[in-house]
């Protein structure tokens, strides 16, 4: 399943881009899967996602749950709690 | 009343006139009883902080509080609501965020405003980055957990 993937702040800045399209590998089926996936791709995931307790991820835009299966989700953010207000 | 209003939600880098904008919802009509609004600025943190600066979620931004504007419209009789939230870089003194609500008695819209800030701060997509007069490179504010305990309030059940 091909996605569009785009992160934020200071995700953004540890990951070292803003989106990136990516193919995820078979049995990748809930946020959480996508998670482990991710930090397993080399030292800069690693870092940005080592304690995933800080993640916050939004499926075509909607907040989710880390136990939520990722679905037909084409665009998939993935960032810090928010500051905003 | 018949239903609940749509709210008016902008998400800009300009700036906005709070005294325009909390004008509008009680111009011509004679309905409105109360109006309430909140405006967050840039604090200087003791004269520490050179700006602010907002990244935020093109879409979702947009997308997330109007969802939490309809919300509000759905839960008190509001006669209008206005939710304008900037981006970008903001100086000390600069408005950040304005919220204004409108009804026939104070305890709606009151508790409008309060309920959209809580959610604003909690479910908005925006990030403040702190830029500090003695460094050069910015520190991203962290988020409180008090702000997560004021919008459990608003849950019943």
């Amino acid at each position: 399943m091909t996605v569009e993937i785009r992160y934020f702040a200071w995700v953004r800045e540890r990951v070292g881009t803003e989106a990136e399209t990516l193919d995820l590998p078979e049995g990748t089926r809930t946020v959480s899967d996508l998670l482990s996936w991710l930090k397993s791709r080399d030292e800069r995931y690693a870092y940005a996602f080592e304690d995933t307790s800080t993640i916050r991820v939004a499926l075509d835009q909607e907040h989710s749950e880390h136990d939520q299966p990722i679905g037909n989700a084409r665009e998939i953010a993935i960032f810090p709690p928010m500051t905003g207000g | 009343m018949s239903g609940p209003v749509t709210p008016k939600v902008l998400i800009q880098a300009e700036d906005f006139n709070t005294a325009e904008e909390a004008a509008a919802l009680s111009a011509g009509r004679e309905d409105v009883g109360a109006l309430v609004t909140f405006t967050g600025l840039c604090r200087d943190e003791n004269g520490r902080l050179s700006a602010l600066e907002l990244e935020h979620y093109p879409g979702m931004a947009e997308a997330e509080i109007g969802r939490i504007a309809d919300e509000a419209c759905k839960r008190w009789p509001l006669t209008g609501l206005t939710v304008i939230h900037r981006f970008g870089r903001i100086s000390p003194g600069g408005n950040i965020v304005l919220v204004a609500a409108a009804s026939s008695h104070r305890r709606a819209a009151f508790e409008a405003a309060d309920y959209l800030m809580d959610f604003l701060k909690t479910r908005a997509p925006f990030w403040k980055k702190e830029h500090l007069k003695e460094r050069n490179e910015g520190s991203w504010v962290e988020a409180k957990s008090v702000d997560d305990e004021a919008t459990k309030r608003w849950t019943t059940g």
